[in-house]
């Protein structure tokens, strides 16, 4: 079956030639009609439509942002925060950079659209460290939009008040988790707080209920006042409504980003028709589906079991080709569609030392604040970088579960499982490349593979 | 602190768009960094007075976030992508072309004070991988032929200065 066309929601002008990223462009292409119409509705109006749309967080975690805007605490007499996450950083995901340097009024208009609805008077856009450009690009996009009365006092004319902020990382991954960002953003070390009782939409920044929403998420909540949650949610599959931008890198002939509805298009339709397939004379060996965190599979896999199709239950049987690439198949399979990050090795990679660079990132990346995840992906970076380095044992691969095992379910926040992860897969799915490093390593290396760490 | 009046004025300014002054401690940290190239000791009371702050508040913070720096670096800060999707096309390699073209080693002072090379992790760039980022710009797809040919860049504008 031929890969669908791709559908450009949001990238919808992405390396359009002619297209800036300055207001008078945006508004030529049509921009901020949405938000216009939407300060004339009932705020409530706009919150129902976004529950209706089925919209799902695009930031790794797919939370339904309806039911997250319902959380927030509008009893209190708090104010409320929302806070844009532009903290990208999840290893493989590259999409909210091109939104942030060439569309970034979108983001605005949804951000402002989400902040109506939800009557929150100051937002923030808290962005990596590392997009200092972006971040210059969006304090200018903002004094546009502030000059024409689209951002501030009294927004078009209404009664209506919103500022947003630009604040900047420092290039900490783990700010990408919402409540270390929170942390962050109130000038602290970024460690993730515990929930119950911080839940953000009730005790987020300053201790007031806070909106946290991923880049991405909010260009499709202004898709979604335009069009209505209905349409929305007749794009993509049920469960996985509107479009997804997936952005593929490492071992394919056409790495990049490309957009399509979700759950239409297969992990190998994406891969070797949308991609164009593996580099020449090569074979795709694994690949990881949604972020460095996620689950990785193994090409030659097989997954069976029984899913929901409709109102019936049939079964499946895919390879890791055959696998619709929404949040609810590849959690099927015991991976996740994630942040959208799409990594692929051909078989010229040794898993064990593909490996040994992702822990190198875990390791580095760890707040420290729990003792498993601190100690836990240290140890197992140092294991497998021992391994490339120094001496290999076959007993490796039983010692990295091992460590990896007891990380999980005993971390404040989920950097416990993103970092024991990589481990617990690559070792069930290549335990015999990981037993055999010790002799494969005295072996030549096939031409053209690159050192990982 | 010995700062650019732009950059003080600056400072009080990103100060107000805060309910809390203490959420200003990272942009004060970047204002300070851009100004003087590093966050030197003197910054810390300095900040924690302006904020209403202890100085270990400054301090925790500046230790945890790997871009504040404590010390000077080169002219020129390149900072090579070292996460999986760079390293499978070849980062490990680029980054090796830029220590070897400035005769340094990660995370030093070149000799000639020209650039500081580091590894960093993760640019969100990966599709146009192996990244590189030299101060605030990004350069993308830097096999060992580009990163020589940036490096003579920085080397050609470097004599320009002498």
């Amino acid at each position: 079956m031929p890969a669908p066309a791709q559908t450009r929601i949001i990238f919808q002008h992405i390396d359009e030639p002619g297209y800036t990223n300055d207001l008078a462009c945006y508004v030529r292409h049509g921009g901020y009609e949405v938000l216009k119409k939407a300060v004339t509705r009932k705020p409530e109006e706009l919150i129902d439509e976004v529950k209706k749309s089925g919209l799902r967080g695009r930031g790794g975690a797919g939370f339904p942002c309806g039911v997250k805007w319902g959380l927030v605490d509008r009893k209190s007499g708090k104010p409320i925060y929302l806070i844009v996450n532009a903290d990208e950083s999840e290893p493989g995901t590259f999409k909210d950079r091109y939104i942030i340097h060439q569309d970034p009024h979108q983001l605005i208009e949804g951000t402002m659209i989400s902040c109506f609805a939800n009557n929150v008077k100051q937002a923030y856009i808290y962005i990596r460290g590392e997009f200092p450009h972006g971040a210059r690009i969006l304090e200018k996009a903002i004094a546009e939009a502030r000059a024409a009365n689209l951002v501030g006092p009294n927004i078009l004319g209404t009664t209506y008040s919103c500022e947003i902020y630009v604040h900047r990382g420092a290039g900490a991954y783990i700010c990408g988790e919402e409540t270390g960002l929170i942390e962050s953003l109130e000038g602290k070390r970024a460690n993730p707080r515990i929930k119950p009782p911080y839940f953000p939409a009730v005790l987020g920044l300053y201790q007031c209920p806070t909106i946290v929403n991923n880049v991405e998420t909010l260009c499709h909540v202004k898709y979604i006042a335009q069009h209505g949650g209905e349409a929305f949610s007749k794009i993509g599959t049920p469960g996985n409504t509107g479009t997804r931008v997936f952005c593929v890198s490492g071992h394919v002939q056409r790495p990049g980003y490309y957009e399509f509805p979700a759950g239409t298009i297969t992990l190998g339709q994406l891969l070797n028709e949308v991609c164009g397939g593996p580099l020449p004379g090569r074979k795709l060996k694994a690949v990881i589906p949604g972020g460095s965190s996620a689950k990785i599979l193994r090409f030659g896999e097989r997954f069976k079991g029984k899913r929901k199709v409709g109102a019936e239950m049939v079964d499946y049987d895919w390879g890791v080709e055959d696998v619709p690439m929404d949040f609810d198949s590849l959690g099927m399979i015991g991976t996740m569609g994630g942040s959208g990050g799409v990594i692929v090795m051909d078989d010229s990679v040794n898993m064990v030392e593909a490996l040994a660079n992702i822990n190198a990132f875990y390791s580095h990346e760890s707040c420290g604040q729990c003792t498993p995840c601190r100690e836990g992906s240290l140890w197992m970076k140092k294991i497998t970088t021992r391994m490339v380095h120094g001496e290999a044992r076959p007993e490796d691969a039983a010692l990295l579960k091992s460590v990896a095992d007891q990380i999980p379910g005993r971390t404040i926040c989920a950097f416990g499982e993103a970092c024991s992860w990589p481990t617990q897969s690559f070792i069930a799915k290549f335990g015999d490349e990981f037993r055999q490093y010790p002799e494969a390593k005295k072996a030549a290396k096939p031409a053209g593979a690159a050192a990982l760490i | 602190m010995n700062l650019k009046p732009e950059t003080h004025s600056r400072i009080d300014e990103v100060i107000t768009h805060y309910p809390e002054r203490r959420s200003a401690t990272l942009p004060l940290l970047h204002l300070i960094q851009e100004d003087l190239g590093h966050i030197p000791e003197e910054a810390i009371p300095w900040v924690a007075t302006k904020l209403g702050l202890q100085p270990i508040n400054v301090y925790e913070v500046i230790t945890f976030y790997p871009m504040f720096r404590r010390k000077p670096i080169g002219r020129r800060h390149i900072k090579v992508c070292r996460t999986l999707s760079c390293a499978l096309l070849g980062g490990y390699k680029t980054c090796a072309a830029f220590e070897q073209e400035f005769n340094t080693h990660l995370g030093e002072v070149s000799p000639d004070g020209e650039v500081t090379v580091e590894f960093v992790e993760c640019l969100a760039s990966c599709g146009t991988a192996p990244v590189v980022l030299i101060d605030d710009d990004l350069h993308e797809k830097v096999d060992v032929a580009k990163a020589k040919q940036l490096s003579d860049q920085i080397k050609a504008e470097a004599a320009q200065r002498r």
